[in-house]
């Protein structure tokens, strides 16, 4: 399959430059000599100071982040077999940002959140996935409804969080609402590992993704075990989705349309969308963030902003690229 | 050991009565033809029978094994399904989407091996769709999709195959082609084919056994020659059949 590793490489090598670029960036610009030799662990100690406690932390981040909520988006497309699926769509989210908001209004520091959030998101997909179960049986269209509904219920209590929040905390809940790699401080290894767990585990998922994208009875017919398949994807986007949102919050746009993206570039062997999503991810949110922090510096905008500025004219242009043929 | 049995099967329609339970086990090399009015139960038996529905009493055997103790894997190795509508169309090419059809003979971690290859080959070749291999799925016709469907099935070449009027959408030609394809799998490579049908002189010409599935869950099952008579068609429909003799072969048509 030449044409499949080609992809690979490509877009290993974007994922590349976008971290060196990312690593070049900021309020000290770095040439890309002095970045080399500070990984090496030479040069001056100011650029090793900068580069492996500050920038190589929060752009692991940013690749661990995009690529998770690709590869859940892609998960999710598949599974329900909804072009408009996101990672977002069964409420993780909204879970995690309303222990979140809750943890500021209670002054946590932007470093603080990830404990409650992750707890948020834990608590979110059980309560989906029970919801789901009450009555017996797996029913994928219950589960759609149940994270629809819920997802409402948790979008109805940010609000109000917002509203009677201290006017002092806005800023900082807002920016977690909307996705932002401000707080993070240290690699977050666990995140990087479950990305990596993913990609290895896409050659047979993807195998199973593929003909399950034919529906759950042609593919049960076909010979994938649905009934158990399904649950174990379901939970596996979910807890990718948890792990993402607790590092930069509801990052929004990458779920949704990098695996469209991929799909619109590559086509639809989920064998080769799953990594290509996790590289393309992660480069988008390498690249979305070193311009976050660059673009009206010293002010630092929410990545979540920087994302779908930068995704969505790529992502129309792509589509109506193909619409014309 | 028969490798499709029915054991005192009853159907689970929604509401309608049990009707007289199905009690027949097929042989290799058999084809049989499933006729019945529209919701007389063609597909809920098909879909039954290949373990994707439960039944409300009775048992279904593959291979001498309840259909239900399969692992999905290995019964898709021992039995197939074509469905009545084609899936909604998802972005593949027809090569891909045929190559599904070899899901249960891979292992998880390889991709096609050259076996595979070579019933995706054979397959589109016997479908005369060699040319669209590479050709998308959305750029087909309602015609080309089905026997891209039936394609598949014939890729996963389970020794079971159950169709759910493979013939929908298709001209007469490809019509023909298919129920010659099958037949000749029935006779040369000792398949076990059930398919159900809507044109009775398909049935008649190409099945040796056919299962009439009357309304209100009534059903008869036998040889094609004598079943297949203009009054039990009349009563299978509930619309009135002639039988014409086109030198020595009966034909039937709907009065």
């Amino acid at each position: 399959m030449p044409r499949a590793v080609v992809t690979l490489i490509v877009l290993t090598g974007a994922a590349l430059a976008a971290g060196v670029l990312a690593l070049m960036t900021g309020a000290l610009p770095l040439a890309p000599q002095r970045v080399a030799l500070a990984l090496a662990g030479q040069g001056d100690a100011l650029a090793r100071q900068i580069v492996w406690t500050v920038r190589l932390p929060r752009a692991l981040a940013a690749f661990a982040v995009g690529g998770l909520l690709a590869v859940a988006g892609a998960l999710m497309q598949v599974m329900l077999r909804n072009p408009l699926a996101d990672p977002y769509v069964l409420g993780v989210s909204g879970g995690a940002a309303v222990a979140a908001l809750l943890g500021l209004m209670a002054g946590l520091g932007a470093g603080q959140l990830a404990w409650p959030a992750f707890a948020g998101a834990l608590g979110s997909i059980a309560l989906v996935f029970g919801l789901a179960r009450r009555g017996g049986g797996w029913n994928p269209a219950r589960l759609l409804l149940s994270g629809v509904g819920l997802a409402a219920g948790w979008g109805a209590l940010i609000s109000f969080l917002l509203a009677v929040a201290d006017p002092a905390r806005l800023p900082g809940m807002l920016f977690w609402l909307m996705g932002d790699l401000g707080g993070v401080t240290r690699t977050p290894w666990w995140a990087l590992a479950a990305l990596a767990l993913l990609a290895c585990l896409a050659w047979p998922l993807g195998r199973s993704l593929n003909v399950m994208a034919r529906g759950p009875l042609e593919a049960q017919a076909l010979g994938v075990p649905v009934a158990r398949v399904q649950p174990v994807i379901h939970v596996l986007a979910a807890l990718a989705t948890a792990l993402a949102v607790t590092v930069a919050g509801s990052v929004g746009f990458v779920g949704l349309v990098v695996p469209h993206l991929v799909r619109l570039t590559i086509g639809n062997d989920q064998r080769l969308l799953i990594p290509a999503a996790a590289l393309a991810g992660g480069s988008l949110l390498v690249l979305s963030d070193t311009l976050a922090r660059t673009l009206l510096a010293p002010r630092a905008l929410p990545v979540g902003v920087v994302t779908a500025l930068l995704g969505v004219p790529v992502f129309l242009y792509l589509l109506n690229r193909r619409g014309t043929r | 050991m028969s490798p499709l049995a029915a054991r005192q099967l009853v159907l689970d329609v929604p509401g309608r009565a049990p009707g007289a339970p199905l009690d027949f086990a097929l042989a290799g090399g058999q084809m049989v033809a499933i006729l019945g009015a529209n919701g007389s139960g063609k597909t809920t038996l098909l879909h039954t029978l290949a373990g994707l529905r439960a039944p409300r009493s009775g048992t279904v055997q593959l291979a001498g094994r309840a259909i239900g103790a399969w692992s999905a894997r290995a019964r898709a190795r021992r039995l197939g399904l074509l469905f009545q509508d084609d899936v909604a169309s998802f972005p593949a090419t027809v090569a891909e989407s045929v190559g599904a059809g070899r899901f249960a003979h891979q292992p998880p971690w390889r991709g096609l091996s050259d076996a595979d290859r070579l019933a995706i080959t054979d397959a589109l070749a016997a479908l005369q769709l060699g040319d669209l291999g590479r050709r998308s799925l959305d750029a087909l016709s309602g015609g080309e999709r089905r026997r891209v469907a039936l394609a598949t099935l014939l890729a996963q070449d389970p020794p079971v195959m159950l169709l759910d009027e493979p013939v929908n959408h298709l001209d007469w030609h490809h019509q023909i082609l298919i129920m010659d394809h099958l037949a000749r799998l029935t006779r040369e490579a000792g398949k076990t084919v059930l398919l159900s049908l809507h044109d009775p002189n398909l049935a008649a010409r190409y099945c040796p056994l056919a299962l009439l599935l009357g309304p209100d869950g009534a059903a008869c099952w036998g040889p094609s020659a004598a079943l297949l008579t203009a009054e039990r068609l009349g009563w299978l429909y509930r619309h009135p059949f002639a039988c014409l003799d086109d030198g020595g072969v009966r034909v039937f048509v709907p009065r």
